[in-house]
């Protein structure tokens, strides 16, 4: 366990590495000047050039390399036009926005996880719980309406979606405010009616996935011997099915749901505009219009480590489903 | 599978040679597993339906210059005189008529049928481009890794770990913008056939690994059969083994893998337009047209539905169409 531990903390640790490289290459390293896209329309050359200096863009990449990470770490002393102290996860300074770019990462978070963990909760739900009782009720009506669903689910698009909800729920039943984001602690209730329409939207397109993954791997495990067995020596349904054929059948829905909810927390750029949240998603595309390079790179790096928490956690979790997997 | 298509196609020959003159009724007939899966596609409903489907939107895309003749209106002429003081298109439905077919866009007017087949065109260009490149790129990848193991295999593993792990969304954001700035200033228009280029770039670097994991897998357990042992035996180089051993064993989940890949490459690129990186408003695209009609979904609710349902329409018929043509390669399944 601890030798499993070891190894995918130091893989992980690796791929973040190799991201954090990749991205730093191609984002300070690719454009002609970095700085011009940074710079507001009225930028003199001696203003560039401060900018240059403050940004470290004229020491050689590795040092510049060291300096994001090391300030990711430990902090570290920004020129004064940048703020001057950037403590512990110091991701740099914004010229666009003009702030810290971890206090901006900071506001958006909130947004991004009352958009996307609500809305996993909903299609992990609704998409197993499908996808079980469909496979269960293999060949009733209930089955074919299950598969419908997942068949148009899985090719509508979330954009689509959003737009006909907002359509209908809101600009013609007039049943919800126009979506908008209040901190849950704030007011619980406008918290939820603001953000539920991307969450329905999020839920049936995901679930749309899982019920026809469920499905699948649930008739496979269904028709495995240790099922006839277990019933064979008198278990009950529900215990056989819950208990014995779902644990087998839920793995590889884990590992999508892994990525998904990794790939998902990092920016749920689509949703965020569709329904006009200001989420990571939204941070990033903004970052990425003004040209606002230390932004940007934030984000690709935050989205990556959830993307690599995650997975990390599914390896966990298999081991706690599946007996069958030994942790070496 | 039990016998490898060369080896189905071999028996074939075998069986239709020995035709001989003397026609007799119930005759056993050897197919070729190719031969077995076109008559069950033939005899699928969905296969049918979605695959006319899939052939009339392709028509329709590779006829374009046709259908604006016929149509007789250029995707960027302006209908100012058809749109009220608030620039919403005049009449039912965001001024369907006889000459506007979809209606006209709020604001500028221009021709939504006309703009919707265009992006049609580069919506299906782009995403055949692409999938046929990742295809390419993926099993290559994956049948090295499969067949040589080792280290090239772990190192073909790590890359295809590390290309999953970063966002490919926001790489992708992030990145248009950059090799565009590389290329073009600041203020350069950046012409639409580098656009698409790009899109089909950022495509090709993420999207192989699925190809080359399946590949991969599929090559493993090819690796330890008898007729590759045979024909390492006999001295075939690598080059053969790949080519002529092992890949025409594994083409039918590569053509299963590359027929879903399709519609997942339309709705990116409609979902990269859509957030306002991919195409610009130039080139007509689906996600452009829907990121437009957001500010109007209280005023001309039409304007959404048009691209919407058809890009619908599209990934459906790709998708109903690929699951039936998996049905009809797997000789195991029955439904």
């Amino acid at each position: 366990m601890t030798r499993f531990l070891v190894r995918r903390l130091l893989s992980a640790a690796l791929t973040l590495f190799a991201v954090s490289v990749l991205s730093f290459l191609m984002f300070f390293a690719l454009p002609r000047d970095p700085v011009t896209g940074m710079c507001p329309k009225n930028c003199n050359p001696e203003r560039l050039e401060r900018v240059r200096q403050e940004l470290g863009l004229n020491d050689p990449l590795i040092a510049q390399y060291a300096g994001y990470m090391k300030g990711i770490v430990t902090g570290r002393d920004l020129g004064s036009a940048q703020g001057g102290r950037c403590d512990a996860p110091c991701l740099g300074w914004s010229y666009v926005s003009n702030e810290a770019v971890t206090d901006s990462i900071a506001r958006v978070l909130p947004v991004t996880l009352s958009i996307v963990i609500p809305a996993a909760i909903l299609w992990l739900l609704l998409g197993v719980g499908l996808g079980m009782v469909s496979a269960l009720r293999r060949g009733t009506w209930l089955d074919r309406a299950a598969i419908g669903f997942s068949l148009t689910g899985a090719s509508l698009q979330l954009y689509f979606v959003g737009a006909v909800l907002l359509i209908v729920f809101v600009y013609n039943l007039r049943l919800l405010p126009v979506p908008s984001y209040t901190s849950l602690l704030d007011d619980p209730l406008r918290w939820a009616s603001g953000l539920v329409l991307a969450w329905v939207a999020l839920a049936f397109l995901f679930s749309a996935i899982y019920a026809r993954l469920s499905r699948a791997q649930m008739l496979e495990t269904l028709s495995e011997d240790f099922v006839r067995t277990a019933r064979a020596k008198g278990l009950a349904k529900p215990a056989v099915y819950g208990r014995h054929a779902l644990r087998a059948a839920i793995t590889p829905v884990v590992t999508i749901a892994g990525l998904d909810v990794g790939g998902a927390l990092g920016g749920t750029v689509i949703t965020e505009t569709t329904f006009g949240l200001n989420g990571m998603g939204r941070l990033a595309v903004d970052a990425v219009r003004s040209g606002d390079l230390p932004t940007i790179m934030a984000t690709v790096l935050i989205a990556a480590i959830f993307v690599v928490l995650a997975n990390m956690v599914v390896d966990l979790l298999y081991a706690a489903i599946d007996p069958r997997v030994r942790l070496r | 599978m039990s016998l490898s298509p060369v080896e189905g196609v071999a028996l074939a020959e075998i069986e239709s040679a020995g035709d001989g003159d003397a026609p007799q009724a119930n005759r056993f007939v050897g197919r070729s597993p190719g031969q077995l899966a076109w008559a069950r596609l033939k005899r699928d409903r969905t296969a049918l339906v979605s695959g006319a489907m899939l052939v009339f939107l392709v028509l329709v895309a590779l006829a374009v210059p046709l259908i604006q003749a016929l149509y007789g209106v250029g995707p960027k002429e302006q209908f100012q005189n058809r749109l009220d003081g608030f620039g919403m298109p005049l009449g039912y439905a965001g001024g369907v008529t006889g000459e506007h077919w979809f209606g006209l866009e709020p604001a500028l007017g221009r021709d939504i049928f006309i703009r919707m087949v265009h992006g049609l065109r580069t919506s299906l260009f782009i995403a055949f481009a692409a999938a046929v490149i990742t295809a390419a790129i993926g099993v290559a990848l994956g049948t090295l890794a499969g067949y040589l193991g080792g280290w090239v295999d772990a190192v073909i593993n790590w890359v295809t770990d590390l290309t999953l792990a970063m966002p490919f969304l926001i790489i992708a954001l992030a990145l248009t913008p950059t090799v565009a700035l590389r290329f073009y200033g600041q203020r350069e228009a950046v012409p639409a056939y580098f656009q698409i280029g790009v899109l089909i770039g950022i495509f090709a670097l993420f999207g192989w690994t699925s190809t080359a994991r399946l590949v991969r897998g599929q090559v493993i357990a090819l690796r330890e059969r008898e007729f590759v042992d045979a024909a390492r035996a006999s001295g075939a180089g690598l080059g053969h083994m790949l080519f002529r051993q092992l890949l025409p064993n594994v083409w039918a989940p590569i053509l299963v893998s590359f027929s879903l890949a399709v519609p997942q490459y339309i709705t990116s690129e409609a979902a990269l337009s859509f957030i306002g990186v991919g195409l610009t408003d130039e080139t007509p695209s689906f996600g452009r047209m829907i990121y437009r009609s957001l500010d109007y979904l209280q005023t001309d609710p039409a304007y959404v539905f048009f691209p919407g349902i058809t890009i619908f329409a599209l990934v459906l018929a790709f998708n109903l169409f690929g699951d039936a043509l998996r049905d009809a390669l797997d000789p195991k399944s029955s439904r």
